[in-house]
């Protein structure tokens, strides 16, 4: 029997990591499915997904090293966030605004992941503004000898906000271990790539503030492992930050206020579905002897039944307390 | 203790807590050569240009870069050149640096300093005077200081660098050498939250903030001397948390009230503390609240006259005060 690592395109990764990879990303495929069907029995005001990006976010943040690099997130990126530690148990209980979700206790919105431990910092709803987070955090890391990265995940809409190129200007200047992170899902809700920016490969922007710029195929996983792999290797060593472009394809609405059959064909999404990331992966999997048919299907059976344990669990824990609403505005000092 | 001016005493107090704490570290535009006020003057040669760094012209970035460099154990003060330039940054401090400790239930915060030179009177014109306390004070999870006087400034500069919380430090520039105070040479912090009585009086209670502070103790001199009304000072310092009992205890006393600032009038700061005085000390009112402030006008008119016809000065606030006290 062929050594995994030595089938072309494997990126190094042995046979139980290559189906890790394949766990996390058929995990945050299902969470996503999991919120939004919550979502339409009634059970969650809101859901935000990211089905059709897994191989994009799974494969960026697998090249991290979990509780030791940063990630700024954006509200698409339930695979960063599973691939990083958090569970489907925490994004559910986020999901349903329960008590003891770690993201936020139920004040923030679902998807914007927060976990202390995992250094998976808190966001926002305003698009870009974690990006000038992940600067400081990497000037910190600079100024205090530290070797670790810090990774911002943003989509092509964002890429046109301003603080995106002032936080790129700043991580050139003095060469800061950030990773820019851009899923070209190819629409800002429902305005296309061409409205968005006159050019094709956004990476290319990363010239003009002095580091290289990369644009993958966003729905191969082991090629953005591998751009990202690369990426965290100059940053570790000091030699500055990259821009990865992963283009892909957001396979569901914006979302569950969103119908996108109002800008979008049915056969423009099939034809992505097709393509998708999972299917491929899948593909490879079987194809190069890592993992066969029946071996897949566990590796999903045993996701989906994570999932309805998780989902029990966060339907019947407490919601939170209407006496706690008022604190935590500022620290509390002891 | 030596006779300092307002930015000999900011200086002062960032030089003390970098070489009290090491996580302390300053960054904006022109901050390295000391800063176009001089606030940072000396910094780069102690500390080093990492300290004291030089960032591109970017507000956003600056502020944001700050949360991001607190995040990561560090305690930044972020230098915006001039308040009128700290809109681009309002997103970041707004969005984020207030919200990130509540959005997280506690997880995170945000231990940031932003300071900034603010106010007219200087033939700034409508881009180097403004007064932009209110829509920060407006938002919660924010503490909002304004200082005018060396000795308040390096106490609650210290506080603030301390402070767990985003902090916006405003200070007034036409204070950075309007006059000299005594200020101690070694540690001293003032709470933020806690107003100053100023000047102690029986007949009016006058709450004021930043330069406006000196002109009302000015015409509160006036009128003593000429009509013989005793009006009480008070200096708010911080306008967020402001020091409501403070106001309140004085007003039960005196049974007037008379706030004065700076800003446009509408929706300035002054508007909360007359809304809470009439809620709060309503039956020992013996007069109508009143405000005295700039007109709804951009901050502030360039030409000298026209700047001057604007902005409350010791003149129009002693009008103010002799009309109240007749009432
Ligand atoms: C500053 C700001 N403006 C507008 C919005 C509303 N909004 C939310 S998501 C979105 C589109 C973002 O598109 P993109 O960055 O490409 O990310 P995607 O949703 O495609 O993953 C918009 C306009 C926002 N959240 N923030
Ligand atoms: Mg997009």
């Amino acid at each position: 029997m062929v050594s995994v690592s030595d089938v072309p395109g494997a990126q190094g990764l042995n046979k139980g990591q290559l189906r890790e990879l394949y766990y996390k990303m058929f995990l945050a495929r299902s969470v996503g499915e999991r919120e939004r069907m919550l979502n339409r029995m009634g059970k969650g005001p809101f859901a935000v997904t990211g089905e059709g990006h897994e191989a994009a976010q799974v494969g960026t943040a697998y090249a991290m090293t979990p509780g030791k690099d940063w990630a700024l997130t954006y509200y698409r990126d339930i695979g960063v966030a599973l691939t990083l530690g958090m569970t489907p148990q925490d994004l559910l209980l986020a999901h349903l605004a329960r008590a003891e979700s770690i993201e936020s206790g139920g004040r923030n919105m679902p998807s914007h992941f927060s976990s202390v431990d995992l250094r998976i910092v808190s966001g926002s709803a305003p698009v870009a503004t974690q990006v000038p987070h992940a600067v400081g955090i990497a000037l910190a890391s600079k100024m205090r000898g530290l070797d670790e990265v810090a990774v911002a995940y943003f989509g092509d809409g964002a890429a046109s906000v301003g603080v995106v190129h002032e936080s790129m200007n700043l991580a050139g200047v003095h060469k800061l271990a950030v990773i820019f992170v851009c899923e070209n899902n190819q629409y800002a809700i429902s305005v296309p790539a061409s409205k968005q920016a006159a050019i094709t490969d956004l990476s290319i922007r990363a010239q003009g503030y002095g580091f290289p710029g990369v644009t993958v195929d966003g729905n191969d996983v082991l090629t953005v492992y591998s751009a990202a792999k690369e990426a965290v290797k100059r940053a570790r060593a000091g030699d500055g930050p990259t821009f990865i472009e992963a283009k892909t394809y957001r396979l569901v609405p914006h979302t569950s206020d969103d119908d996108d059959r109002r800008y979008r064909s049915r056969e423009e999404v099939e034809e992505w579905e097709k393509n998708g990331p999972l299917v491929r992966f899948r593909t490879w999997l079987e194809g190069n002897g890592v993992a066969s048919k029946g071996e897949i299907d566990e590796i999903e059976a045993t996701a989906t039944a994570e999932i309805d344990a998780a989902t029990e669990y966060a339907e019947a824990a407490p919601t939170p307390d209407p006496a706690t609403a008022m604190r935590h505005v500022f620290v509390e000092e002891e | 203790m030596a006779e300092k001016t307002m930015v000999e005493a900011i200086r002062d107090a960032l030089s003390e807590e970098m070489r009290r704490d090491e996580r302390v570290f300053v960054l904006g535009e022109d901050v390295g050569g000391g800063g176009v006020f001089r606030a940072t003057d000396g910094l780069r040669d102690e500390f080093g240009e990492e300290r004291c760094m030089d960032t591109p012209l970017a507000e956003a970035a600056i502020v944001g870069a700050a949360i991001g460099a607190s995040i990561n154990g560090l305690l930044p003060v972020a230098e915006i050149q001039f308040a009128d330039f700290i809109h681009p940054a309002f997103d970041q401090i707004v969005s984020e640096a207030a919200r990130l400790h509540y959005r997280s239930n506690g997880a995170w915060s945000c231990p940031i300093t932003v300071r900034t030179p603010y106010g007219a009177g200087i033939h700034g014109g409508p881009y180097h005077s403004q007064s932009i306390e209110a829509f920060y004070a407006h938002v919660p999870g924010l503490k909002v200081i304004c200082v005018a006087s060396p000795y308040d400034a390096k106490g609650l500069l210290k506080s603030a660098i301390r402070d767990p919380n985003p902090v916006v430090f405003l200070e007034h520039k036409k204070a950075y050498r309007l006059f000299r105070e005594e200020v101690p040479d070694d540690d001293y912090t003032i709470p933020i939250g806690a107003a100053e009585t100023k000047r102690e009086g029986l007949d009016m209670t006058l709450v004021t903030y930043g330069l406006m502070t000196r002109y009302s103790l000015e015409a509160a001199e006036e009128v003593q001397g000429d009509g013989g009304v005793s009006v009480e000072v008070i200096d708010l310092r911080t306008v967020s948390p402001w020091d409501k009992e403070h106001v309140l205890e004085s007003v039960r006393k005196t049974g007037k009230a008379l706030i004065v600032y700076e800003d446009n009038i509408s929706g300035g700061f002054g508007a909360e503390v007359a809304a809470t005085i009439a809620e709060d000390a309503f039956e020992f009112l013996d007069g109508p609240v009143t405000r005295i402030a700039s007109p709804d006008v951009p901050l502030a008119p360039y030409s000298g006259i026209l700047e001057e016809h604007i902005l409350p000065n010791a003149e129009k606030i002693a009008a103010g005060i002799r009309k109240l006290a007749a009432f």
